[in-house]
C-alpha cells in the first residue's frame, strides 16, 4: 500500500517557510559568524513539517525488502535474523553518550565488554588477539592483510608481495590485497570444486620467497570444506608466507572447526554475518580482525577508536543470547539447511558439484536451458513470490551461477516454500518462458535501465532538475 | 560466430591494429565487444601520451565488466575518437570501424608478436 | 555427538524433532556430525566452547546494565572530530524500520528503492552541504574517506606518488593517512602550519618540487580554526594536483564551503548531523568530487533512470569500478557504505532542512564564543592562537590542567580535550547551554588545589 505523493523525493515535498524542528533558543548574545567566512547561498536543504518526513520515509520503507519480511537465500551473506534484544542493549544510553576519547576511568564498563568480546571471538576462533578497529568485512580483509605485510616488513623481508588466491574468490579479496600494494596470483579449483593442490605447489616452487600469504575462505565460495587444508597451510607456512582466513563463511564453522585449528594465522570476521548484527541496507557493519598469538603487534592504524562500537555490543549481546550450549548448533543446523534445498532441488537446477556442502551451494543455472531462461530472469521471477534472490553470477566459475544460503534460524516450512517455488520457476521456464524473462511482474518496479544510468549518470536532484530543465 | 577481419593484427587480450603507412588504429575486436555488453564509457588517453605494447592505455567499461586496454604497440597517441566520449555504444555497433586510438608506431617490430586473422580466429574458438 | 534425539529447542532455532528426522532423510545422513564427515579428524572441533553459558533476555539486561553502570555519561565540551549533537526522536524511530534495518545490499533494484531511494536524496544533499557537483553513497567513516581520497588523487594523477597534508590536520586522520600511503608507496610531506593555520607559501615550496598528486587540508582545522584558504585551489591546479578539503559536515550549513574553495574532493565525517558519540561508532564518511572525477570516485553511487513501466526508479550504477566487478583493478576495495547511517542523516538533514543546519550550528558558533569570552575574562585562560574559529577552541590554562581537569570530571563535566602540549581544546555544541557554561566559570575558584 504504497501512496504516491510520499513516494515523490523529499525535495518535491518541500515548501519554503515550513519547519520539521525546534531548538533552544540562542540566548548567548550577539555573536555572528563574519560575512568572509560564510558559504554565499544556503544549502538547498528540504523545509518539511515533521510529519510529511516521517511518512515519506515511511512510504520509502515499504518498497523495501528486510530478512523481517520474508527469506534471503543470499549465498555469501549470512542473511540470518537480527535480534531485538540486540537493539535493545545497542541504545542504552549508557553506552550511546560515550565520547570515544573520555578518560578511561570513566568507561570501565565499555572497555570491559570489548575484552569479553574479544575473549569470546578468541574461543570460537582458535586465534589469540582481535582487533575491532576495522568498520567491515572488507576493510578487515584489509586490515589482516596489512597486519601480513607488518609483519613481513618487520623482519626485512620486503620480496614477499604476492599473495595467492583461488581463482573461486570474493571480489574484495584482490581489491583489498591492491589497496594493500599486493599482487595477486590465483591458484586453479580442480574439477571437484576445491583448490588444486598440485597447481598450488607449482606456484609455491615457482614463487616461494615471494609470498606474503595465501588468502582463502574455508568452507570455499562453492560451499565445499578444503580437505586439504593442513596441507595447504603447511605448504604456504614452509615457503614463509602466512594463511590469511576470509571470515565471509565462517557460519558453518561454529560447532564444527575453528580457523586456528586448521592453521590460519590471521582472519577477519564479518559480525553482520555469522554474529547477526543487522546488515542495515549495506552497512554499518564491522569486520574486527584476529590473530595468533604474536602478530598483534602488527595491527595497523585503520580507524582512530575502538571500529563501530554500537554494532559490536549487538554481536556480544547475541554471544550472550546463545551460549555456549547452542552457538555449536549454529554451524550444523545451517548446513542441514543447505544440504535440504540442495537435495530437494537438484533434479531441475543443475549441480555441477554433486556433494555435501556446508552452510551453501551454487546451481549453474536451470538443468533444460532450452528455452534461453538465464539465472537472471529465475532471480527476477522469484521477487514475484515474495522471495529475495539468491547471490547470482558469483563465483565466477560457471556461467549461471546461483548461490543459495539459508541460515540456521530458516524452518522447514520456510525452505519448503522455496522448493516449491523454485520448481515452479522452472516449470514455467519450460512452458511460459516469456513470463519469466520478463519478471518482475508484482514488485514495486520492473526492471531498470542499468545501461542508461551507467552511460548517463544523474545522481542528485540537482542534476535531475538541470536535465529536465 | 564473431567477426574476424583479414589483414589486422591481434593480440590475445583481444585489440586489434589496423597499420596504415607509419601509423596504427587501435581498438578492441568484435568478440570483445560482445563479452562485455552494451559499453557505456571509455576511458582514453590524451594526444600526445606514449604507449606500450604490452602496457595498459585506458579501459572499456560495461555495465557488468570493465575490461583493461592493453596496447599491442608502442608509439605516441597521435589521435583519440573523440566520438566515443558521447557514443561509447559505437564500439557495440562494429568495434573494428570504431577504432579508440591511433598511434604513430615507434617500433614495428611489434607487430611480429601479434596473431594475423586466422591464428586470432582459431584463438577465439578455444 | 548431535544425536537426533535431543531437541533444538532453542528460540533462534526452529528445528523439531520431526522436522530433523524429515530432513535428515532426504539429505541421506543419520546424523548432524555426519555432515561434517569430510572434516579431517584431528582438527574438528568437539566439545563446548569456553564462552559464557545461555543467558535469556532478562540476564542479558542485566548484564548490559551491570557493564553501564560502569561508564560515565559527561556533560561534554569534548570534540576532536567527534561531537555531542542533538539527535532528534524522528531518527531512531525512523532507522528502526525493520525493511531498512534489516535488508541487503540494493542489487536487486526491483525490491530495494526504498533504500537507492535515500541513497539518491543522501547524494543530493551532501552535494548541496558541500558545494559539490557529485557524492558517493558514504563511506565507513571521515578518516578511511580522506585516505580514500588520498588514493584517489594517486590514481588520478599522471605516474605522481606525493600528497601533500597540512600540519593542521587532525592527528587520527593523519595516522589514518600515514597507514595507507606506507603500503600503497604514497609519499606523504607534511605542510608546515604558522600561527595556527596552514602555511601557504610552504605548500607552494612543496608544489613546486613537482610530483604532486593532491593536497589535503582541514576546515575547520583540527584545533577548530577557521582557515583562510585563498590562494590554495590556484597553486594546487598550476601544479596539476587535487585540491581535498576534509570538513565538519555540520559546519558546512553556514561556512564557506570546499566547492567555494575551488576543491576537487571533499570529504569528512557526517557524525555532526545528530548522530550520537556511541564510544567510537558507527558513524559515516561522506565523499564528494567534481563532475569531472566521478569514475574515479570509489565507493558504491545511486542513479535515476527508468524501468520497464516508464516509472522513475533508482539502481546501483557505475559499478564496473566497484571490487565485485573490477576486482583487483577496483578504484578501492570498499564493499559496503555505511547505509543505514546514511539514511540517518538524510532523515536528519530532511527535518532540521535548510533552517535548522543553520540554526543549530549558530548556536554552536555561539556558545562557543560565548565560553571563550567567559574563560579569557577569568585571566586564567588563553587562547592559543589569535585567529577566528567556529565552535572549537585551544586554550591555555594558567595552573595544573591535569587537577582543573579532575576537578571538573568529579562534577560530572568533560570540560574538553587534553593535547599532548597540556593545551585544553574545548567544543560546544546546540545542546549546551549558558547555564552550563555559566555553571563551569563559577566552578573554576574551586578548581585548583584538588586532590
Amino acid at each position: 500500500m504504497n501512496n504516491r505523493l510520499y513516494g515523490n523525493l523529499i525535495f518535491e515535498l518541500s515548501k519554503e517557510g515550513r519547519k520539521g524542528y525546534n531548538l533552544p533558543k540562542n540566548n548567548y548574545g550577539d555573536y555572528e559568524i563574519p560575512a568572509s567566512m560564510r558559504r554565499a547561498e544556503d544549502a538547498a536543504l528540504p523545509e518539511c513539517d515533521e510529519l510529511t518526513v516521517v511518512r515519506h520515509y515511511t512510504n520509502l520503507s515499504n518498497n523495501n525488502f528486510g530478512v523481517d519480511t520474508g527469506f534471503y537465500p543470499l549465498g555469501s551473506c549470512t542473511m540470518k535474523y537480527n535480534p531485538k534484544i540486540n537493539e535493545e542493549m545497542a541504545a542504552l544510553p549508557q553506552f550511546q553518550n560515550l565520547h570515544p576519547k573520555q578518560p578511561t576511568a570513566t568507561v570501565k564498563g565499555a572497555q570491559a565488554l570489548v575484552t569479553l568480546l574479544e575473549k569470546s571471538l578468541c574461543e570460537l576462533t582458535g586465534l589469540a588477539h582481535f582487533t575491532f578497529k576495522p568498520y567491515a568485512g572488507a576493510h578487515g580483509e584489509l586490515t589482516g592483510l596489512m597486519t601480513i605485510d607488518n609483519y613481513h616488513r618487520s623482519r626485512g623481508d620486503m620480496a614477499r608481495k604476492k599473495v595467492i588466491v583461488p581463482d573461486s574468490a570474493h571480489g574484495t579479496n584482490p581489491a583489498s590485497a591492491a589497496v594493500c600494494g599486493l599482487e595477486i596470483i590465483e591458484v586453479n579449483s580442480s574439477q571437484d570444486g576445491l583448490v588444486d593442490l598440485e597447481d598450488l605447489e607449482r606456484l609455491v616452487s615457482l614463487e616461494g620467497p615471494n609470498i606474503a600469504a595465501m588468502m582463502m575462505t574455508n568452507p570455499n565460495t562453492l560451499g565445499l570444506f578444503e580437505t586439504s587444508i593442513p596441507m595447504i597451510a603447511k605448504l604456504i607456512h614452509d615457503c614463509g608466507g602466512l594463511m590469511y582466513y576470509d571470515g565471509a563463511n565462517l557460519n558453518p564453522m561454529l560447532g564444527a572447526c575453528r580457523p586456528g585449528d586448521m592453521g590460519f594465522d590471521v582472519m577477519h570476521i564479518n559480525l553482520h554475518k555469522t554474529f547477526s548484527t543487522p546488515h542495515g541496507g549495506g552497512g554499518p557493519g564491522s569486520g574486527p580482525v584476529g590473530v595468533r598469538e604474536g602478530l598483534q603487534e602488527f595491527f595497523p592504524f585503520v580507524s582512530p577508536y575502538q571500529g563501530n562500537y554500537a554494532v559490536m555490543m549487538r554481536a556480544y549481546a547475541y554471544i550472550c543470547s546463545l551460549g555456549r550450549e547452542n552457538v555449536k548448533l549454529v554451524g550444523p543446523l545451517a548446513t542441514l539447511n543447505a544440504n535440504y534445498i540442495k537435495e530437494s532441488l537438484k533434479d531441475v537446477y543443475e549441480l555441477p558439484i554433486d556433494e555435501l556442502c556446508c552452510h551453501e551451494f551454487v546451481f549453474d543455472g536451470l538443468k533444460d536451458k532450452s528455452t534461453g531462461v538465464t539465472t537472471m530472469d529465475v532471480a527476477k521471477r522469484l521477487l514475484d513470490y515474495g522471495y529475495h534472490a539468491p547471490t547470482i553470477y558469483f563465483p565466477l566459475l560457471f556461467h549461471e551461477s546461483l548461490m543459495i544460503e539459508p541460515t540456521e534460524n530458516e524452518s522447514k516450512e520456510t525452505l519448503d516454500g522455496f522448493i516449491a517455488v523454485m520448481r515452479q520457476i522452472a516449470e514455467e521456464a519450460k512452458t511460459d518462458p516469456d513470463l519469466v524473462k520478463s519478471a518482475p511482474h508484482n514488485t514495486p518496479i520492473g526492471r531498470v535501465d542499468d545501461v542508461l544510468a551507467a552511460k548517463h549518470p544523474i545522481t542528485t536532484y540537482k542534476q535531475m532538475k538541470n536535465e529536465q530543465g | 560466430m564473431s567477426k574476424v577481419i583479414e589483414g589486422l593484427y591481434y593480440s590475445e587480450s583481444h585489440e586489434f591494429v589496423r597499420v596504415e603507412g607509419d601509423f596504427g588504429f587501435v581498438g578492441i575486436t568484435d568478440y570483445a565487444q560482445n563479452a562485455l555488453g552494451n559499453v557505456v564509457y571509455v576511458d582514453m588517453p590524451e594526444v600526445d601520451d606514449e604507449v606500450t605494447a604490452g602496457e595498459e592505455f585506458g579501459a572499456v567499461e560495461s555495465v557488468k565488466a570493465a575490461s583493461d586496454l592493453i596496447s599491442p604497440v608502442s608509439g605516441t597517441v597521435v589521435e583519440v575518437n573523440d566520438a566515443l566520449e558521447d557514443t561509447p555504444e559505437l564500439i557495440n555497433q562494429d568495434a573494428f570501424e570504431n577504432w579508440i586510438i591511433k598511434v604513430e608506431l615507434s617500433d614495428k617490430a611489434d607487430l611480429d608478436n601479434l596473431m594475423d586473422a586466422k591464428a586470432y580466429a582459431a584463438f577465439c574458438e578455444k | 555427538m548431535f544425536n537426533v534425539q535431543c531437541s533444538m529447542n532453542y528460540k533462534y532455532f526452529p528445528h523439531t524433532e520431526d522436522d530433523l528426522q524429515a530432513m535428515l532423510a532426504k539429505v541421506g545422513v543419520k546424523s548432524l556430525d555426519e555432515l561434517y564427515a569430510q572434516i579431517p579428524d584431528n582438527i574438528r572441533f568437539k566439545g563446548d566452547y569456553q564462552i559464557p553459558s545461555e543467558m535469556s533476555e532478562i540476564e542479558v539486561r542485566r548484564l548490559f546494565e551491570k557493564l553501564g553502570s560502569q561508564n560515565h555519561q559527561m556533560t561534554c565540551f569534548a570534540g576532536y572530530g567527534v561531537y555531542d549533537h542533538y539527535m532528534p526522536a524522528v531518527v531512531p524511530s525512523l532507522l528502526q524500520r525493520s525493511e531498512f534495518l534489516t535488508s541487503y545490499t540494493p542489487y536487486q533494484a526491483e525490491i530495494s528503492q526504498g533504500t537507492l531511494h535515500y541513497i539518491f536524496e543522501y547524494q543530493s544533499m551532501m552535494a548541496e552541504l558541500t558545494g559539490m557537483d557529485i557524492s558517493n553513497a558514504s563511506m565507513y567513516d571521515g578518516t578511511t574517506a580522506c585516505a580514500e581520497a588520498m588514493m584517489m588523487a594517486v590514481a588520478a594523477g599522471k605516474k605522481v606518488n606525493k600528497v601533500l597534508v597540512s600540519e593542521t590536520l587532525n592527528g587520527d586522520i593523519r595516522k589514518v593517512l600515514d597507514t595507507y600511503a606506507l603500503h600503497q608507496g604514497i609519499e606523504l610531506e607534511t605542510i608546515a602550519e604558522k600561527d595556527g593555520v596552514t602555511d601557504l607559501s610552504d605548500l607552494k615550496a612543496r608544489l613546486a618540487e613537482g610530483g604532486v598528486a593532491g593536497v589535503i587540508v582541514q576546515q575547520p582545522n583540527a584545533v577548530g580554526i577557521i582557515e583562510d584558504f585563498t590562494g590554495f585551489a590556484d597553486a594546487c591546479h598550476e601544479n596539476k594536483a587535487l585540491f581535498i578539503m576534509d570538513s565538519v559536515a555540520a559546519d558546512l550549513a553556514v561556512l564557506k564551503t570546499p566547492g567555494e574553495w575551488g576543491a576537487d574532493i571533499a570529504v569528512g565525517d557526517g557524525q555532526s548531523l545528530g548522530i550520537p558519540m556511541q564510544f567510537g561508532g558507527p558513524y559515516v564518511g561522506y565523499m564528494c568530487c567534481t563532475e569531472k572525477l566521478i569514475r574515479k570516485m570509489p565507493g558504491r553511487i545511486v542513479g535515476m533512470t527508468k524501468d520497464n513501466r516508464g516509472q522513475r526508479a533508482f539502481v546501483l550504477t557505475l559499478q564496473a569500478r566497484e571490487q565485485h566487478i573490477r576486482r583487483q583493478k577496483a578504484t578501492s576495495n570498499i564493499c559496503s557504505n555505511q547505509s543505514l547511517m546514511a539514511l540517518f542523516v538524510t532523515i536528519y538533514m530532511s527535518l532540521m532542512g535548510k533552517l535548522g543546519l543553520k540554526e543549530a550550528a549558530q548556536l554552536s558558533y555561539a556558545g562557543a564564543h560565548y565560553f571563550c569570552d567567559k574563560l579569557l575574562a577569568t585571566g586564567k585562560f588563553h587562547l592559543v592562537y589569535d585567529k577566528p574559529f567556529f565552535n572549537e577552541f585551544l586554550v591555555r590554562y594558567d595552573g595544573d590542567v591535569d587537577e582543573l581537569f579532575k576537578f571538573y570530571m568529579m562534577n560530572g563535566i568533560l570540560p574538553g580535550l587534553k593535547m599532548s602540549d597540556g593545551s585544553l581544546l574545548i567544543a560546544v555544541t546546540e545542546k549546551r547551554t549558558k547555564e552550563e557554561i555559566d555553571q563551569f566559570v563559577a566552578l573554576l575558584p574551586l578548581a585548583h588545589g584538588v586532590g
